[in-house]
This record gives structure tokens, C-alpha cells and sequence, in this order.
């Protein structure tokens, strides 16, 4: 009996028994972790997943003590297991005062934390270096020089190409990847024996999620780290987890290695998790009857956008260059047809999105749209008495559900301002339709009284939805229509989006960044990159069997949904210019 | 944040309860009182603030006697100047207590030494006063013509002087209240045209941006760089010394005001600018409303609370420069009054040493700057989501 509870106790670096922590007291206290015990392995990666609100954050950031006020542990246990020479001395984190000097000791040193937003956990007044170092300085007995080296040497570890001269830059001159990048090189500066990763890639492109994921899979090897990975995403947790722990409202619903959890799972949530990952793996539009038809709704014809560069104050010379968002681009859309436009942050999907509804105007090019009546109008040229008419057929569907619609007006009034205006219908009438509209959508017509605030995300893009409906519309543009959901949220809006698609012979122009979105619910797919249309296809083909680099190093970082293929691990790297590129 | 699939039929019968989870909404409108609640010096002043419009409002019904008439007692030949201040005295205790409102009257007495004119008690003289008793006309409201004021010596014809009375014994008490009716009510309407001036040039400003930005920002750069006293009176010297009190009024009115725009104009631009980008905005321009709608109907209400709270805190501003002008000669002039043209009667040594109740003007703007301005920083806070 004690020898196993020694073994067991080598292996196990952290012990988390019936952690509680609440915010607020009382009856009303939110129990934010409620109940939860896990087992961290020396050396192994732990996933702990859950959607929004699931407290998963918090139960990672409890492990440190740096819960945001009025949050408290209540309850449990955290013991920590130093091993090695120091002998099987156990602490109980939760046992130490919260400014103590011994949690202070640990916090950095035996456990380093790196967060999701690299831009705001990093100083933007001082160079990378200085914060490496203060890191290094904080825990170790060594000078400044020795400490500098020593950052420049991390900086090597985590790949910044030329860390010599990187070292000396400020935060705002790094990428968001190499911001990530430098915020592991901080959380390695003392050799930590846990790795808390709250949401590290979230906030990347997809291709750049790959890399940092590569990244600290390595560096969990060489430097022997146990590491405790905070995600809402099951594709990220089956590249890289050895167990897994799924968390709903606060509970710890499931724990178990990481085969057992996607291949066996007895949990009814986590099966519907991994299924709403895997339904994106397939595609919705092959299994419904094909609406398109052979007739162009939008051609897009040489499209540039160019924003000039910046005059200094005299005017004489440039103080910026001119930057071209789109560069010549042209796609056709027929009628009926789901049309994805998918690329990274930068590649002017979004650019292209606002151009084709005329939010912004073009620099070069044409966007011809056959009306409603036959009549076809070249979008980039008209006035704006033609576009209010174009404006009736196409509409959009925007990203943040939470910003797209007024606070301050309610939902009746949100979607019925477009039938308002247009002068199509007002008083008792206006009200029946917008009752209809959000039946349409499955909201109740007593949502019509209430303000945006009252719904939650997944209903606030409905409402979006309805407020497209509103005019009959031709084609409707959603850009990144689902991003800002859950997972499980996802499927149903593009499932909702298809129904619609069906009954009202709609066309869509789905911009993501999530190729899983784009296989789902398009027939054909054009890539972007810096601008330009790389590679446009079947989506089947281009999901499948691409042909462009870029177009294959992007489908090959997507992250699957299968622990045992390791698809990070084989994937395809692209870089345009070998200079400004990636260090091997 | 559950999904609501129910059909439409189904649907009609969705518990509002369950639609909300069990959590009460309360419109904005309704969270900003109940902040404003909570500070209680600014809800204690502003129910000064409304006690002080309301004097305005029913000026004639308050003041006991009117203020532009030298009051004489019955039986005296001359008005009496400088009259101190007389206290009332709610309990007539000669027959035993009873609740019987009076007046000492003060007898005129000269100092035999220095001939200066004392007022002393008169212990046997005392002016009855009463509720609802009958003074000059003048019509309720503008529209009842009526005598019955809020109160009053029982006897018509008797006087008496709660403030004391001025150079030519008019009675402060209702030259004060008259008073308040210019001052306060011409704050407020400076402050309409102030917001008038800065919602329209603060709002092209930062909805179009460009030119046009660039031109009315260079405005408001030149109009805050002039020194405003001296623009003031230069302004209002210009002003024909025969125009009637009504004109003069509006033009100081104007005067005051065309300074006051530029700090809202510019509150009104800089967030029109942040919000020019916001996904709402372009959603409501793409659903095909005018751009006159777009400001009015979807940008503007967002920033209604914080309008509010900075044309309250603006008032005052304009009550000091109104005083200002007035006591300096420039602004209203006699025979119109407000709390500056009775400040100057309090401009030279000898009338503050003979009469210090002259002041009091003075103590009313004090009062009202200072209730405006608590009441001002109260609504700021309560409509800044973010103070907490």
C-alpha cells in the first residue's frame, strides 16, 4: 500500500483532488469549478476542453492562485510534486497564501503560465529581452550578461529566426506567432515542470497554430515538461493530448486518456463535442439536391484594392507605401451556388467581402450583378440610387453577433428597419412580417419586444440572419458568420443557412478562415493569400487533393480530429519569400 | 443560452421567464437612475435644481410683492432704501401660543452722531402675514389673471422685506426669484442652442470625417483659443444700447452659447469617429437607410445619456457667464433682472458695508452652480457603464 501510493506519487507532478472555486459567496455564488480532480503525468500533456463559460480557465488559473477577485478557492486540494533531487517533499498549492513567497516561487518557476492574447500579456514598453530576462533575473542567481545569453539562447529554442538582433525589438514588431513564440520562450526561462497553455493558439491563423503547436510538443520532449493545454477546440486536443478532461458548467464531466475519450467515450456531451468536429469534416451540400444552375448571379472581373500610402506632413515624400489589400482578383457565382472564399488573417478575404457589397469602394476592376429583372449592374461604378436597389438583393451576414446589432434598439425594431425604409411595409403589418421572419430563423415573436443583450450568441446571429431575410433576398454574403460561436452552435446556424437555401433559392458568399466551415456548407472554394486568389475548385478538391503549396500547407496544419494520425506533425510548410520566412 | 428551435407556433407560448433565464433586463434608461440613486449628494442636489426651476416657473405666485415698484407702506411718503432683512416670527406669543405668522416692524431712526439711517424695532407694531394672501396682479401662467400669492401680508398695502430691500427699496426677496427666472432659464436655453450647434457640427464632423472634419475642428481649435471674457464684452458692447430687454436677452443668450458648442461638438466627434466603424453602423447603412437616419436614428441615441450628462454640466457654465456679463454692465441691463444685474447693485464698498444683503444674488447663483455641477458629475458617472 505505501509503495504504490510512492510510485504513483513519481509520476503524478500535479494532483488536483475536488478543487471548488467560487465567485461570490452564499447561495449566489457563481461555482465557476465545482468539484473537479485530475491527475497530471510527468512528461504527458493534459487537455482539459469545454466551450465557453465551461470554467476551464479558471480551474488553470486556481492551480496558480491568480483568480481574478471576487473568485476564491473553496475547497480541495492542489498537491504539487516536485520530484526529482528534492526529494517527494508535496506541497498543497492551495494551501499557501495567494502573495506568499512560496506560491511566488513556484508561479514561473515550477509552473509557467502562457495565455491566449500574446499583445496583452506582453509589455508593449519594453524590448522582448528585457522581459525574458526579468523573468530569468526574477528565479535565478545570475547576472545580467549570462542573462541575456541565456534569452537569446531561448529565443533560438523557440525558432525566431535571428534572435541576436530579435532580442532587442519591442512587441508591437513581432507577429502574433512570434509573439506566442516569445511567450513560451518566457515561460521556459527557469526550465518549468508544468506548462500551463490557457488557449496559446486561439488567437492564430491556422498555419501559424501548427507551428506553435509543433513547437511546444518538441520542446515537452526535450525539456521534459508536463504540460496542462487549455482549448475549446477537439481538433487541437486530439494533435496533442495524452489525456484528456472535458469540462461543462464548471464539472469535470469525463477524464481518461486520450484514445479512450475520442474512441470510447461513454459521455453523452463529449460524443456530441467530437461529432460537431467531425460533421465539419464532411460536406452538407453534397448530401442535399444541387440548386445550382448555370446561369452567373456575379462575375467579378480584376477587382484591386489599393490603400495609397501616408504623405508626411509636407507632402513631399511618402511616409508609408501603398498597400494593396486585393490584387486583381476575379471569381464568377452562379445562381444558387455556395461560393467559399477561405484565407488567413491578412489575405483581404474580408476586404474582398466589403468590396463586392460596395462597404468600400474599389480601386480597379468591376463587379457585374444580374438583378433580380435581368438588368445587370457593374456594382463598382454605380450611384448610390442603384446600389440601394442592389442593396435589396444582397445582403450580409456579419462576424461578431454581438456587434452587429444596436444595442439600444429592440430586436423587432433591428429587423424590421430594413422593410421600414425600403418603404415595403410599416405598422401591423411590419409587425407580422418581422414575426414571420423570426419564425423563419426558430426564434419565438416574443423576442421582438427584447433588446440584443437578452440573447445569447447563437440566437443574436439568428436574429442577423432574419435581418438579412428581410428584403427576399438574391445572394447573401456571411463573413465569418460562425467564427465568434461554439463549436456546437456552428453546425446548427450553417445547417439553418442551407434549410434557408432550400425553401428561398438563395446563393451565399461564405467567407472563413475554417476550412471545416468552408467544406461543409460550399460547392466551390476560392483560397486567398496576401490578396490574391491562389487556387479556386470544387470544394471536395480543394479540401481534398489541392494543388497550389500554399492551398496544401494550409489544409495539411488544419488540425483532425483523430488522436492517432499526428497530422501537425506531417504537415506541409509554405513560405513565399524564403527571407521573411520561417526558421526551420 | 439555450437554442430555440420550437416552431413558430409553439413558440408563441415560450415563457418569457424561461426566455431569459430566470434574470430580470432593465433598459438603460432604468440601470442609469438606479446609479444616479445611489450618489446621494447629486440626487440631493438635484432636487435642488428642480426646486429652483420651479421658483422660476411660478416666479409671480412666490414673490409676495413685485419687484420693479419702490414699496410704500401706507401713510409714508418715500419708499424705505436699504430696509435689513426682517425675520418671521411664526408664533404670536402675546395672548398665549398660537400659529399666527408676523412681521416686527423696523422704525427709520437717525444716528445723532455719524447721521447715519438706523432701522429699529418697533416691539409693538407687527405686520400679520398670511398663506395665499392678496398682492399685486398678474396673470397665473400667462394665461389666469389672479392677486393670490403663496403668501403675503394679510392687509393689502403692508410690507414687509425678507431679503431687506435695495437702493430704492425695492424688496429682494422678489427681485431674487424674478431674478432666477432670467438666469436659470437662460442657461438652459443657451445650452439647447449649444447642443443644437455642437450635435450638428460635432456630428457631420466626425460622420463624414475629411474636409469637412478638418475645417470644423480648426473651428472649434480657433474658438477655444480666443480669450472669452474679452470676446464676450466685446460682443456684447456692440449690442444697441435700445433694444428692448427680450432682444437683448436672446442676444446674450446667443452670445454665451456660440462658446459653449465647442466642447460637445467635440465629445459628439470623437465618438461619432469610434463608432463610424462599428458593425451595426454599416449593417444599418446596407439595410438602406439614409445617412440623415444612420446619425439620428442609430448613432445618436448611444451617446443620449452622455449628451445629457454634459448639457448639465454646461448650465452652469452659462449661469456664471450671464452673471458675469451682467454684473459687468454688458449682458442684461435694468430694468430687466437677473442674479447679475442685481450683483451690480453689491459692486461698490459702500452698499456691502451699509447692506450686505445684497449678496444674496450672489448665494442664489452659488447655490445653483453648485447643485447643477453635483447633479452633472452624478449623471456623468451613472451614464459612464465603466466607473465602477
Amino acid at each position: 500500500m505505501v509503495d504504490n501510493v510512492n510510485t504513483s506519487s513519481s509520476d503524478i507532478i500535479l494532483d488536483v483532488r475536488n478543487l471548488k472555486t467560487y465567485f461570490g459567496t452564499g447561495e449566489k455564488a457563481v461555482r465557476a469549478v465545482d468539484d473537479v480532480s485530475f491527475q497530471m503525468q510527468r512528461g504527458k500533456t493534459l487537455c482539459i476542453v469545454g466551450e465557453s463559460g465551461s470554467g476551464k480557465t479558471v480551474a488553470a488559473r486556481s492551480i496558480l492562485q491568480i483568480v481574478d477577485p471576487p473568485g476564491r478557492i473553496m475547497g480541495g486540494q492542489l498537491l504539487y510534486n516536485a520530484g526529482g533531487e528534492a526529494g517527494n517533499a508535496t506541497v498543497d498549492l492551495a494551501k499557501l497564501h495567494p502573495r506568499g513567497k512560496e506560491i511566488r516561487d513556484i508561479r514561473g518557476h515550477d509552473i509557467a503560465m502562457i495565455f491566449q492574447e500574446p499583445m496583452t500579456s506582453l509589455s508593449p514598453i519594453h524590448t522582448i529581452g528585457n522581459q525574458i530576462c526579468e523573468a530569468i533575473l526574477l528565479h535565478q542567481n545570475v547576472d545580467k550578461a549570462e542573462a541575456r545569453a541565456r534569452a537569446i539562447e531561448l529565443l533560438r529554442r523557440v525558432e525566431i529566426p535571428n534572435p541576436g538582433v530579435a532580442i532587442d525589438k519591442y512587441t508591437f514588431e513581432y507577429s502574433g506567432g512570434m509573439r506566442q513564440r516569445a511567450m513560451i520562450a518566457m515561460a521556459l526561462a527557469c526550465n518549468p515542470k508544468i506548462l500551463i497553455a490557457d488557449e496559446p493558439t486561439t488567437a492564430l491563423d491556422v498555419t501559424t497554430q501548427a507551428e506553435i503547436l509543433a513547437l511546444i510538443k518538441e520542446l515537452q520532449i526535450s525539456y521534459g515538461m508536463a504540460v496542462l493545454f487549455i482549448t475549446h477546440d477537439m481538433g487541437v486536443v486530439a494533435e496533442i493530448a495524452d489525456e484528456i478532461g472535458v469540462m461543462l458548467n464548471g464539472k469535470l464531466l469525463e477524464f481518461g486518456p486520450a484514445e479512450q475519450i475520442f474512441y470510447s467515450s461513454q459521455n453523452e456531451y463529449t460524443g456530441r463535442l467530437i461529432d460537431s468536429v467531425r460533421k465539419l469534416e464532411t460536406s452538407a451540400r453534397r448530401a442535399r439536391k444541387s440548386t445550382v444552375s448555370d446561369r452567373k448571379l456575379l462575375e467579378v472581373r480584376g477587382v484591386s484594392k489599393i490603400y495609397p500610402g501616408r504623405k508626411t506632413f509636407l507632402g513631399s515624400s511618402k511616409a508609408s507605401a501603398p498597400f494593396k489589400a486585393l490584387d486583381n482578383v476575379s471569381i464568377d457565382l452562379y445562381e444558387g451556388e455556395n461560393l467559399g472564399i477561405v484565407g488567413e488573417s491578412g489575405s483581404g478575404k474580408t476586404t474582398l467581402g466589403n468590396c463586392l457589397i460596395r462597404v468600400l469602394s474599389l480601386t480597379d476592376g468591376e463587379v457585374l450583378y444580374r438583378m433580380g429583372d435581368g438588368q445587370i449592374v457593374d456594382l463598382a461604378k454605380s450611384n448610390k440610387h442603384d446600389l440601394r436597389a442592389v442593396h435589396r438583393e444582397v445582403r450580409m451576414v456579419f462576424q461578431d453577433p454581438f456587434a452587429s446589432l444596436n444595442p439600444r434598439m429592440t430586436i423587432g425594431q433591428i429587423v424590421g428597419e430594413p422593410l421600414l425604409v425600403n418603404g415595403v411595409a410599416k405598422g401591423i403589418e411590419l409587425r407580422n412580417r418581422v414575426a414571420d421572419l423570426l419564425a423563419t430563423v426558430g426564434m419565438p415573436p416574443a423576442a421582438m419586444e427584447r433588446y440584443p443583450h437578452a440573447f445569447s450568441g447563437g440566437q443574436r446571429q439568428r436574429i442577423g440572419i432574419a435581418r438579412a431575410l428581410a428584403l427576399n433576398p438574391r445572394l447573401i454574403i456571411a463573413d465569418e458568420a460562425t467564427s465568434a460561436l461554439d463549436v456546437t452552435l456552428r453546425s446548427q446556424i450553417l445547417d439553418l443557412l442551407l434549410d434557408l437555401q432550400d425553401k428561398l433559392n438563395l446563393s451565399f458568399i461564405l467567407i472563413s478562415h475554417d476550412i471545416g466551415v468552408i467544406r461543409y456548407f460550399c460547392d466551390r472554394v476560392a483560397v486567398m493569400y496576401k490578396g490574391q486568389i491562389v487556387e479556386t475548385g470544387l470544394a471536395d478538391k480543394i479540401c481534398g487533393a489541392p494543388e497550389h503549396p500554399y492551398t496544401k500547407a494550409l489544409i495539411s496544419a488544419v488540425p483532425g480530429t483523430h488522436p492517432r494520425d499526428k497530422r501537425i506533425v506531417n504537415r506541409h510548410r509554405y513560405t513565399l519569400d524564403p527571407a521573411g520566412g520561417k526558421a526551420a | 443560452m439555450s437554442e430555440l428551435n420550437t416552431p413558430a407556433a409553439a413558440a408563441v407560448q415560450v415563457n418569457m421567464a424561461n426566455l431569459r433565464g430566470g434574470i430580470e433586463y432593465a433598459s438603460q434608461w432604468t440601470l442609469m437612475w438606479l446609479r444616479f440613486k445611489k450618489h446621494k449628494v447629486a440626487l440631493v442636489s438635484m432636487y435642488i435644481v428642480l426646486a429652483l426651476y420651479m421658483t422660476a416657473v411660478f416666479s409671480e405666485f412666490l414673490a409676495p410683492f413685485d419687484p420693479e415698484i419702490a414699496l410704500r407702506a401706507e401713510g409714508e411718503y418715500k419708499a424705505k432704501a436699504y430696509h435689513p432683512p426682517q425675520g418671521i416670527h411664526l408664533f404670536d406669543t402675546t395672548h398665549g401660543i398660537r400659529f399666527s405668522p408676523y412681521v416686527e416692524v423696523l422704525k427709520e431712526k437717525v444716528d445723532p452722531e455719524t447721521l447715519r439711517k438706523l432701522y429699529v424695532s418697533d416691539a409693538d407694531r407687527k405686520i400679520p402675514l398670511s398663506f395665499f394672501a392678496h398682492g399685486f396682479s398678474y396673470k397665473f401662467l400667462g394665461l389666469v389673471k389672479t392677486d393670490i400669492h403663496l403668501f403675503g401680508p394679510q392687509k393689502k398695502g403692508d410690507v414687509f422685506y425678507l431679503f431687506g430691500s435695495d437702493r430704492n427699496g425695492r424688496d429682494m426677496f422678489s427681485r431674487v426669484i424674478y431674478g432666477g427666472r432670467f438666469t436659470l432659464s437662460l442657461g438652459l436655453i443657451g445650452v439647447m442652442m449649444s447642443v443644437v450647434f455642437g450635435i450638428f457640427l460635432g456630428g457631420i464632423s466626425g460622420y463624414y470625417g475629411g474636409k469637412i472634419d478638418w475645417v470644423v475642428q480648426r473651428l472649434v481649435e480657433f474658438i477655444i483659443s480666443l480669450p472669452t471674457i474679452p470676446i464676450w464684452l466685446a460682443m456684447a458692447a456692440a449690442l444697441p444700447k435700445n433694444w428692448p430687454p427680450q432682444y437683448r436677452y436672446m442676444a446674450v443668450t446667443l452670445i454665451i452659447s456660440l462658446i459653449g458648442w465647442t466642447q460637445l461638438a467635440r465629445v459628439v466627434r470623437g465618438r461619432l469617429m469610434s463608432m463610424r466603424g462599428e458593425v451595426f453602423v454599416v449593417a444599418a447603412h446596407l439595410d438602406g437607410c439614409s445617412e440623415w437616419r444612420v446619425i439620428f436614428r442609430h448613432m445618436l441615441p448611444s451617446l443620449a445619456s452622455h449628451i445629457i450628462a454634459a448639457v448639465t454640466l454646461s448650465i452652469p457654465l452659462m449661469i456664471v457667464a450671464e452673471t458675469s456679463l451682467s454684473f459687468l454692465g454688458l449682458g442684461l441691463q435694468p430694468p430687466a433682472i437677473s442674479w447679475g444685474v442685481l450683483l451690480t447693485e453689491a459692486q461698490n464698498i459702500r452698499s456691502i458695508a451699509v447692506a450686505p444683503w445684497l449678496f444674496i444674488p450672489g448665494g442664489a447663483v452659488v447655490i445653483a452652480v453648485l447643485a447643477l455641477n453635483f447633479m452633472g458629475d452624478g449623471l456623468r458617472d451613472a451614464a459612464d457603464p465603466y466607473s465602477h
